[in-house]
């Protein structure tokens, strides 16, 4: 953190190029399959991105593209029968992916922290909160109980939940599901992580407190400097939110770019059926356009580009593997027939 | 709170009541006192005073009424066979009982929870697989029997243990306790033994059914990502929703334990409730089998409040009183 800050802290953010400063995270083909008894489910396979410091990377796909596998490859908290079987998970340089698994305990929660997708189920129901909050300080810094909660009020304090003080005397089940992500949101910022991984974080949540919830992260992120991996399906969550876009296709990375580019001018079929399916305030009145067919099963995908029996594009080229390839400057794809008529 | 009470209370009346009703016809029908506690040789006037001495003359529902009337001031009738309130003579026996019963709970808690949660954590291993096979014949093979072969292994052959009694005791509270002296403790252990084999087994398999299904929670996983160490993530967020099962089931075992520790008393002559009433029950011993059976009623009714208000204890979620009143 400290080596970066003079070069990028003061700096307008849009001014920086995005090679200014060392990424926080780099992932390089990371594959991540379950070993179950059906057969070897690919669920990341060959997958790579990078999270600057101090920006949001918004990870998009359908349900079951391997958004939430990744998330826990990059935390370290794959459990059989997955396993990571190959690629770089490299954290300021570090690769992840090599560490011990006490190495990687005391990043967890300390320099990397996530937050999960259902608030009613992340934090213990039978443990106070003011437990759950003083243990991770515990965890990861030798200090005395009360400095501990001390810490811990004022993260609930920052994450804007009233009368922290009483509130730590709660249980979970005391609090909103909103407030329950807020807890978590602020168990999360306890040990100001330099990564954090927010799965759906608001999806559970109804669309006031989403609101509330993306502006404040937002907010947070740019005050402190910290890296966020937003995951999600919602491309206008991603829209209002992130700075750069991954987007996730049964297992795969088909699109990656900054959010203006890819969203104003997406190259990838897959792409444009996810901006088309979003309703928006521009077209109202105009049929929403679905994406045919389902996402296929992980288990059997066809050969070629797994996209091919949904994509309006497909033809016998795509019978075979397409590879990443950078038809734009700065904007990868996968696919054979990307939508790069009428460039300018 | 005070009203959930209230509320408990007076289910519990109704409860004993009806039991009381139930408990008294059932010991009844179950043959005539009479012909087993007067000597054969007896002739009519000493079997008609003999019956009007112990209150048979009068019709069945005056009985009850006279043994409800005389059970609400505390008394539970006389003994047939040791002129002595029958209460007494119970509550007499009851430590060595609950003695026996607490330390086998104890043994199903200490042994089985750290064996289920081996097996839990590791379902797959050969010792998980050994624990849960294990199980299963503790689950089955009959309580006399096992007992038979305790003794047959460690007091007969081994020598290690003695196998019958209560050993040496002392007082503890004005009652006689056979943990409190070396002696005792040997004495103690077999029985404890035997009584707590079904409870291990049902211990190991709680809790391993526990552990498998936590270990899948969002929160646990939540308190991984924390990166706090596995010792606490198992000690704490795993072990403590677990044990709200488990406490629940091994609490309300109890009163069964309690209930049913006659088996083990007979095999190793334990002198215990259990003993007491089998032997009441050869001579038809009405009274005392009619207070024990009212006691054993009483007392699962006191351990299912406990239970429940120790589960609200642990659970943070249910608060009597607040949902319930
Ligand atoms: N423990 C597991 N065993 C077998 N397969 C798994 C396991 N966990 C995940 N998968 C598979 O990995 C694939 C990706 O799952 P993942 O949870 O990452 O999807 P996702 O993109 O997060 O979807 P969602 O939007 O529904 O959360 C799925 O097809 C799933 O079946
Ligand atoms: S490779 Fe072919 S099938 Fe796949 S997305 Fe591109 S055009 Fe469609
Ligand atoms: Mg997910």
């Amino acid at each position: 953190m400290s080596l970066a800050a003079p070069a990028s802290a003061a700096a307008a953010p849009a001014a920086v190029p995005a090679t200014a400063a060392p990424p926080t995270l780099e992932v390089r083909g990371l594959r991540t399959h379950f070993f179950t008894r059906a057969g070897v489910v690919k669920a990341v396979d060959d997958v790579s991105f990078t999270v600057r410091k101090g920006k949001i990377m918004g990870l998009v796909g359908e349900s079951g593209s391997g958004k939430t596998v990744t998330g826990f490859s990059v935390i370290g908290l794959v459990d059989p029968p997955g396993r990571i079987v190959d690629g770089e998970i490299l954290f300021h340089g570090q690769n992840l992916a090599r560490l011990s698994e006490e190495e990687m305990r005391k990043l967890r929660g300390n320099r990397i922290a996530m937050i999960f997708q259902d608030p009613m189920m992340t934090l213990n129901p039978v443990l106070r909160v003011d437990t759950q909050m003083i243990e991770t300080v515990l965890a990861h810094e030798k200090v005395d109980k009360e400095t501990a909660r001390q810490r811990a009020r004022d993260a609930l304090g920052q994450v804007g939940i009233p009368s922290p003080d009483e509130r730590l005397k709660s249980y979970p089940h005391q609090f909103s599901g909103g407030m329950r992500q807020r807890v978590a949101i602020a168990i999360a910022l306890l040990h100001k992580p330099e990564l954090i991984i927010a799965d759906e974080p608001t999806t559970a949540l109804d669309v006031t407190i989403q609101g509330q919830i993306l502006f404040e992260v937002q907010k947070l992120c740019r005050d402190s400097g910290t890296s966020l991996m937003w995951i999600t399906h919602d491309l206008s969550v991603v829209a209002g939110l992130a700075d750069d876009i991954c987007v996730m296709y049964a297992g795969r990375v088909v699109e990656k770019g900054t959010v203006d580019e890819v969203l104003d001018r997406p190259l990838h079929p897959y792409t444009r059926g996810l901006i088309g399916s979003v309703p928006s305030r521009n077209v109202r009145g105009k049929p929403l356009v679905q994406i045919p067919g389902m996402t296929p099963s992980l288990l059997n995908l066809p050969r070629g580009c797994a996209f091919r029996s949904r994509c309006p594009r497909a033809d016998d080229a795509c019978m075979s593997e397409p590879a990443i390839t950078e038809p734009l400057p700065g904007r990868e794809i996968r696919c054979v027939h990307p939508h790069l008529e009428g460039a300018a | 709170m005070t009203v959930y009470l209230i509320r408990r209370l007076m289910q519990s009346v109704l409860v004993v009541w009806v039991m009381s009703l139930i408990v008294f016809l059932g010991v009844f029908a179950i043959g005539d006192p009479v012909e087993i506690l007067i000597a054969p040789d007896a002739d009519q006037i000493e079997r008609e005073r003999a019956i009007i001495a112990l209150g048979l003359d009068k019709p069945l529902w005056e009985q009850y009424f006279i043994f409800v009337q005389n059970a609400l001031r505390g008394d539970l009738g006389r003994s047939f066979v040791f002129n002595e309130p029958a209460l007494r003579l119970i509550l007499q026996r009851m430590p060595a009982t609950l003695e026996l019963a607490i330390t086998a709970t104890l043994f199903a808690v200490v042994i089985g929870i750290p064996l289920g949660l081996l097996a839990g954590l590791k379902p797959n291993a050969w010792y998980s697989r050994t624990i849960m096979a294990g199980s299963i014949l503790g689950f089955s093979l009959p309580s006399f029997w096992v007992g038979l072969m305790l003794i047959m292994v460690f007091a007969v052959q081994l020598g290690w243990l003695p196998s019958t009694g209560r050993g040496e005791t002392a007082m503890l509270g004005g009652i006689q306790w056979s943990f409190l002296t070396v002696n005792g403790l040997r004495h103690l252990v077999m029985p404890a033994l035997n009584l707590s084999f079904f409870k291990v087994s049902l211990a190991i398999r709680l809790t391993r059914s526990g552990v498998r299904e936590t270990i899948l929670q969002d929160y646990v996983k939540f308190a991984r990502a924390k990166g706090l160490s596995p010792t606490r993530v198992i000690g704490v967020h795993v072990l403590k929703n677990i044990m709200i099962p488990v406490v629940t089931v091994m609490g309300l075992e109890l009163g069964s334990t309690i209930a049913f520790a006659v088996v083990t008393e007979s095999v190793f002559a334990w002198p215990g409730m259990g003993k007491l009433i089998i032997d009441s029950i050869y001579v038809l011993d009405r009274p005392v089998i009619v207070a024990y059976l009212m006691i054993i009623v009483f007392m699962f009714i006191i351990i299912n409040l406990v239970v429940d208000l120790t589960y609200s204890f642990l659970d943070p979620r249910v608060r009597l009183g607040e949902s319930k009143a």
